[in-house]
């Protein structure tokens, strides 16, 4: 006669570790062999599209720094594009730049803590703490230009808030070539580290059409092999002028699109994105930052979608405008929400010590999944 | 150490005390500092400068923690079962504890010189899984018992190649007596047990290879059993909380650290006595060559000491420079690797003992 068994219910989070804020999972484990995933979500709700509504466009800006905290610099972006696109203005070159320099540092500091966090939930913690203190090198360039270090406020409609610090420059080229290092040492430490390929190597393997058919964008999608960049394929701002490239997932280590896959093509995107700063920081033209600010902004009835490559996917935004000041609806689309849906089939027949892990490369920003 | 005292002060009280507090005095010592050295050694590694704040270099830190948790409120869930969930720390905590009543910190300095040192050592420490099963069984939280679970799983997997290991050292010095051990390998480094021993002899050069396997493997599974990186499933923070002590706190908590930092020294004397010649010195005595032979068991428990932290150090450098297994994986290196080389080491070992 077989044992009856029972499966066991496992509640991770929200107060846990490494859900990487409060996420709650709840695992219907078969002994360590993981049967179902349900994510539980809502934590953080904060109605940041129910507060848009109630404010003037360039108010929303601060708000919507609050979502992506890790990528303040992108949403800034994603939005204040929108805005522009609505109204139809045409920022100074000088704008553009900084704007795709900020964004590309946004980027590096963003994969920084991605990254940092994926190693320390499966051990390494010495490779999270140097990366932290490299992030801490973008933080201080950015806060020495707009005063913040997490939430900016920089990026407006038509503008930036501040024009760049006269240390920004030379600033950022001693952060790109200092950078290069990391990187290599971020290799020797952690990528190519056979315990971690272990741990990630063929772990949540996510092939190409069903990264598709759940909408996933960003290293997610391009760890599964999918080569697709907003930077590249929907050319938003000056992107156009840079040479740079798109790693893609190749299943170095195990199959195409494992957790190793997504680990990986962030390190080479920051690569890529220190190939975008260093052809962007010697090309900064003259010129004032705030000449193409609107006093008042009261755009045209109508609608606009415009997205953005954020470091964890396609950030959209839908805005309605009614003809008032303030926007009739503000619509995101977020890519971790997004990404997060396909969580559960990744997970179903790993060990518990893998949900860490694939959540890791996946990389949430929980203060997005709710808003 | 018994006779040492007694002899130094004539008393059998004193001597008698002196013996009894020795271990636990050595088992505080060695957390107090371990905690302190585990936080400079990982900012180090890290970038970072540590404690510095409480006395000079941050010296008084862990005594500082040490005193908040004695004045912590020791809240206990009123899910769990009271009695075992009392008992779990202490038994943890006595594994550890009794381990160091046979560790000889130099040839004077040993709380009880037992014939079987050895065997008493590898037996006493492997009670710890008793208290760690009962801490995860009665917190009557998942995470704790999963912690358990895979504790006792991991610790009674890799006591196995240890003991093959020490079997095959065993049947080569023909001893379990940890202080007879060390005494044989004296005088200079070239006798140490690493180096295939005392006796300059053919066996001495084909030992070395299968000694240092030996070694490897032991080091291994003693990591493995003093839940270190990389094989710290059990409290892997990251995916359990805390593992089997999730549910505890204040005093009790503060047990098994002590304990976990205990076992750590602990594990780092057994290897260090086994193959690098214990309390000996790499390159002879100062008492000797001074005519002061009263200084010697000083300078045993110096060198003692020293090769025990280094060995420390060791499982913290790899602790803050590599990743952890998944709980599967370690069981694969374990039943797969270990044990298998520890076998044909063993064989090889007992043949060459032969000669």
């Amino acid at each position: 006669m077989a044992l009856k068994t029972e499966t066991m219910v496992l509640n991770m989070g929200p107060q846990h570790p490494s859900t990487h804020g409060v996420l709650r999972l709840e695992l219907e484990l078969d002994g360590e062999l993981i049967v179902n995933v349900k994510p539980h979500l809502g934590y953080l709700h904060r109605c940041f599209e129910k507060h848009a509504e109630a404010m003037q466009y360039n108010q929303v800006i601060p708000y919507t720094d609050r979502m992506d905290y890790l990528a303040s610099m992108g949403n800034n972006f994603g939005y204040v594009l929108a805005v522009e696109k609505l109204l139809g203005i045409q920022v100074p070159e000088r704008v553009e730049y900084i704007r795709v320099i900020m964004a590309e540092l946004q980027r590096i500091a963003s994969h920084c803590v991605a990254l940092g966090t994926n190693g320390a939930d499966i051990g390494a913690l010495t490779p999270f703490l140097y990366l932290f203190r490299d992030r801490e090198y973008i933080l201080s360039i950015i806060e020495e230009t707009c005063g913040a270090r997490m939430l900016y406020n920089y990026m407006w409609v038509g503008g930036l808030s501040h024009d760049i610090h006269p240390n920004f420059v030379r600033r950022t080229k001693e952060f790109t070539s200092y950078f290069k290092n990391t990187i290599v040492e971020l290799d020797n430490l952690l990528s190519y580290n056979k315990i971690f390929i272990e741990r990630t190597a063929n772990i949540g393997i996510l092939p190409a059409d069903t990264a598709i058919n759940y909408g996933a964008t960003g290293p997610m999608l391009r760890g599964s092999g999918v080569k697709f960049d907003l930077r590249k394929d929907d050319t938003y701002s000056i992107y156009n002028r840079f040479d740079f490239d798109i790693p893609v997932g190749k299943g170095l280590q195990g199959s195409v699109g494992d957790s190793w896959d997504r680990y990986y093509v962030r390190v080479r995107e920051m690569e890529q994105s220190l190939r975008i700063i260093e052809q962007a920081i010697d090309q900064i033209p003259e010129g004032d930052v705030h000449s193409a600010i609107p006093k008042r902004i009261k755009p045209p009835k109508g609608t606009v979608y415009s997205r953005v490559e954020n470091p964890r996917g396609e950030l959209g935004y839908f805005i309605i405008s009614d003809g008032n000041t303030n926007p009739f609806r503000v619509k995101v689309r977020a890519p971790s929400f997004v990404n997060l849906e396909i969580l559960g089939e990744l997970c179903k027949g790993h060990l518990v010590a893998d949900v860490i892990a694939i959540l890791g490369s996946i990389d949430i920003v929980l203060g997005e999944v709710d808003r | 150490m018994y006779q040492y005292f007694y002899e130094l002060t004539g008393s059998v009280i004193i001597s008698t005390l002196i013996t009894a507090i020795f271990p636990l005095v050595n088992v505080l010592l060695v957390a107090l500092i371990g905690v302190y050295l585990e936080r400079k050694v990982s900012a180090w590694m890290q970038d970072r400068v540590g404690p510095n704040r409480t006395g000079p270099f941050g010296l008084f830190q862990t005594i500082a923690d040490f005193l908040k948790m004695l004045q912590k409120e020791d809240a206990v869930s009123s899910e769990v079962d009271k009695k075992l969930y009392n008992i779990a720390p202490v038994l943890v905590f006595a594994g550890s504890f009794a381990v160091y009543a046979v560790i000889p910190f130099s040839s004077k300095l040993i709380g009880s010189e037992i014939e079987v040192g050895l065997f008493y050592a590898l037996a006493v420490s492997s009670f710890v899984v008793a208290g760690i099963l009962m801490a995860g069984w009665s917190s009557n939280n998942k995470y704790s018992l999963l912690g358990a679970m895979r504790s006792a799983a991991q610790i009674v997997s890799y006591e196995i190649p240890t003991a093959l290991v020490v079997l095959g050292m065993v049947m080569l010095l023909g001893t379990l007596s940890l202080t007879k051990i060390s005494d044989m390998q004296t005088a200079y480094f070239w006798n140490w047990n690493i180096f295939g021993g005392p006796e300059l002899s053919v066996t001495k050069f084909i030992l070395i290879p299968f000694m240092l396997v030996g070694f490897v493997i032991m080091f291994i599974s003693t990591l493995a059993e003093v839940n270190r990186t990389p094989f710290d499933i059990p409290e892997a923070e990251s995916e359990l909380v805390a593992g089997y002590f999730t549910e505890y706190c204040g005093m009790k908590w503060a047990m098994f650290m002590l304990s976990e930092y205990g076992n750590m020294f602990a594990v780092s004397a057994i290897v260090s006595i086994l193959f690098f010649g214990g309390y000996q010195s790499p390159f002879g005595y100062l008492g000797n060559t001074l005519g002061l032979h009263w200084l010697i068991p000083y300078e045993q428990a110096f060198w003692f000491i020293f090769k025990g932290w280094f060995f420390i150090f060791v499982q913290m450098w790899l602790r803050w420079t590599l990743p952890r297994l998944r709980v599967d994986q370690l069981m694969t290196v374990c039943w797969k690797y270990l044990i298998p080389y520890a076998f044909v080491n063993l064989i090889v070992i007992g043949i060459i003992s032969l000669f």
